[in-house]
């Protein structure tokens, strides 16, 4: 029977029926950080239990480290007890730890991917709802709470229920000024943010095969804000040249065997799918989120919806999100002043995106209201941008230049919105208070849009930024 | 631990009312800076009820010692974190009755022993104005009925077959069941290429 790479890598991993119908699936690797696992440790020993595969846990620190000052102790005494927390569980339970001063440390769906850890056919697991962005390298990854997370760490398993696959497919040329950004947020305004509940998306067709590496993951990364569990490409030969030479995957002869199973692994031709959408991606624009939750989005040449001329059924909702946002009914996006610029997050901040934001502000100045600043997704970004003299461009142009972390994605640590401040933001979640004020306010868009909206002040149009006016 | 079967919830009943309720509102991300769930309760819908003032369900008291809570669809969406579900729970939550949830949330609050049952969305927003007219209409959540009944209103609930099973017979705590059969864990571990070595 012809599968899907979802069937396939399920089958290889199901343990057994459990009574209740769901599958036992072993989990092939499991991630974890200093937000969602130390309840779970706990709850692990109040049980008596031990971690059973500690070899297959792997821990990061990334939501709640200071990205400006460093140096342990932190001056943030909760963010130090909570690191020193996974620290110690690591320790006792032999589980490998990514720290601070290891180079490899970063934001758990950025560190995975760039070490080669995560790879094509395993079943991945994290308490984060963004590990659907491992799905990009044909991995079946979806987040889990914490006593999942218990439960893993107890058992290197856990009860699933079987997902449906809704294969997208996005075919045509995305314009220039068009990324891999834009057309997630486009397939989420379409389907709605509920609308992948009960499936994976399995991601195809010939704009997806173009994508590089740092592209799919974008765009799985943000499965989760339309509602799917997860989210995935079939790992080609893209994916095998991202992995070859990677820290943590194999290497010589063994990774031509790896490399032969990988291929393997894609959904076969005929395979049925529960659903299918096709995208044309040629018809895509810069996108910007306006409203309180990623379905609300407009192109950057459209105007805001207006509550009266839409059904009655949808009207409450888009009257909520225009109040809280301080937006008119029926205003153009473009020319909505902004206070803060963020280039960060687990969405949009590799290198590749650190490179488009730097294209953008290069021998140009953030505009003087503005306060910009870039978080890379890991040290090795970091580093990575450092060889190539992104910083200088960024600082030159007036942006902070920060450590790696979580940051304002979600303002667990000092990176925060202030008051009624309005983001610019290439993270993924326009939540009301999600950057940490509870009434600031988050527009979501690709890396170069925030670079452009920095710059001038104000949302604009990334394809004409630039080109005299 | 000994399983606990859970069959029915009665008590009174606290309507939140609206979609896509995310995470992020249910316990904003500064109350996760911590190493346990104590107290988490005290801060549930907090930056909701701040904006809100006196018109929000939670600061009304007469919805005090409420057991089941009253939503709409896409409850629970966006981040993972349990710290949302165990919030709720220590409220003194014991179910939730809406439109339809994310399917994470659902998950942890399984784990907690918490069912999440759905209904049509004119059934949610009966029970809700029930529950808005009078805070201490009394509600029983049946699971073996598969109801839910506001005084003399009574409607369907949905809830997947595996959760309910678990619900009924104990079997919702997944820790134990998932350590029953050690061995096969091991077989499928060594079955598999990228753990035995791409022999
Ligand atoms: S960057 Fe944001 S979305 Fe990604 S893991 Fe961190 S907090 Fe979560």
């Amino acid at each position: 029977m012809p599968s899907t790479l979802l069937q396939k890598v399920w089958e290889a991993h199901a343990v057994r029926k459990l009574p209740n119908g769901q599958t036992q699936l072993f989990v092939g690797l499991h991630l974890i950080h200093e937000v969602t696992s130390p309840q779970a440790f706990d709850m692990l020993r109040a049980r008596g239990g031990r971690v059973m595969f500690p070899h297959r846990t792997i821990a990061t620190v990334d939501h709640i480290v200071p990205t400006k000052d460093q140096r342990r102790p932190f001056l943030d005494v909760m963010a130090e007890d909570m690191l020193s927390a996974l620290e110690r569980n690591c320790r006792e339970a032999g589980i490998r730890m990514l720290d601070l001063s290891s180079g490899l440390q970063g934001i758990v769906h950025v560190v995975g991917p760039e070490l080669g850890l995560t790879q094509p056919g395993m079943t991945i697991a994290c308490g984060d709802s963004h590990t659907s962005t491992h799905g990009a390298f044909g991995a079946v990854a979806f987040g889990i709470g914490t006593s999942q997370v218990r439960d893993v760490l107890a058992s290197q398993c856990l009860a699933m229920e079987p997902l449906k696959v809704r294969r997208i497919i996005v075919n045509g040329r995305l314009p220039d000024g068009v990324y891999a950004k834009d057309v997630i947020l486009q397939i989420i305004r379409r389907l709605g943010v509920n609308g992948g509940v009960g499936y994976a998306y399995e991601y195809g067709g010939d704009a997806i095969a173009r994508m590089s590496m740092d592209e799919r993951m974008t765009i799985c990364n943000m499965s989760i804000e339309g509602g799917a569990r997860a989210g995935y490409v079939c790992p080609d030969e893209t994916t095998i040249a991202y992995l070859r030479g990677r820290r943590f995957a194999p290497a010589g002869d063994e990774f031509d065997r790896a490399a032969a199973w990988w291929r393997t692994l894609a959904s076969d031709r005929c395979a049925s799918f529960d659903d299918e959408v096709e995208i044309d991606g040629g018809s895509i624009r810069p996108t910007v989120t306006w409203g309180i939750n990623p379905g609300q989005s407009v192109y950057v040449d459209e105007r805001l919806p207006k509550p009266a001329a839409l059904p009655s059924s949808d009207r409450a909702a888009v009257e909520e999100a225009l109040a809280f946002m301080g937006l008119d009914a029926g205003q153009p996006i473009a020319g909505t002043r902004i206070d803060v610029a963020f280039v960060g997050s687990c969405t949009n901040a590799r290198l590749s995106d650190l490179r488009e934001a730097a294209r953008i502000v290069r021998g140009r100045h953030v505009a003087p209201t503005v306060k910009a600043l870039v978080v890379p997704g890991s040290q090795a970004v970091r580093a990575a941008a450092e060889l190539e003299g992104l910083h200088q461009v960024f600082l030159a142009a007036g942006f902070e230049w920060r450590g790696a972390g979580c940051s304002m994605c979600l303002a667990m640590n000092q990176d925060r919105l202030e008051g009624r401040e309005v983001c610019a933001s290439s993270s993924n979640r326009n939540f009301k208070g999600r950057q940490g004020s509870p009434v600031g306010r988050t527009l979501l868009m690709s890396p170069a849009m925030v670079a452009a909206a920095a710059v001038a002040g104000e949302i604009v149009d990334v394809r004409t930024f630039g080109r005299g006016a | 631990m000994a399983p606990e079967r859970i069959t029915s919830v009665s008590g009174t009943a606290l309507p939140i009312r609206g979609n896509n309720v995310d995470t992020d509102r249910i316990i904003p991300a500064r109350f996760l800076r911590s190493v346990s769930f104590e107290g988490l309760e005290r801060h549930l819908f907090e930056d909701d009820r701040a904006q809100a003032g006196d018109s929000h369900p939670l600061s009304n008291p007469s919805y005090q010692g409420a057991t089941l809570l009253l939503v709409n669809a896409n409850f629970g969406c966006g981040s993972s974190r349990e710290h949302a579900p165990q919030a709720i729970r220590r409220h003194g939550i014991r179910a939730v009755v809406g439109e339809s949830f994310s399917e994470i949330f659902f998950g942890n609050a399984v784990a907690l022993g918490m069912p999440c049952v759905t209904v049509s969305s004119e059934a949610a927003s009966q029970l809700q104005a029930a529950a808005e007219e009078n805070p201490r209409t009394p509600f029983l959540l049946d699971l073996e009925g598969m109801l839910v009944s506001a005084g003399p209103l009574s409607v369907p609930v949905q809830l997947p077959t595996a959760a309910r099973e678990g619900f009924l017979d104990g079997s919702w705590d997944a820790t134990g069941l998932l350590l029953e059969r050690y061995d096969e864990v091991r077989e499928v571990a060594k079955r598999l290429p990228y753990i035995s070595g791409w022999r």
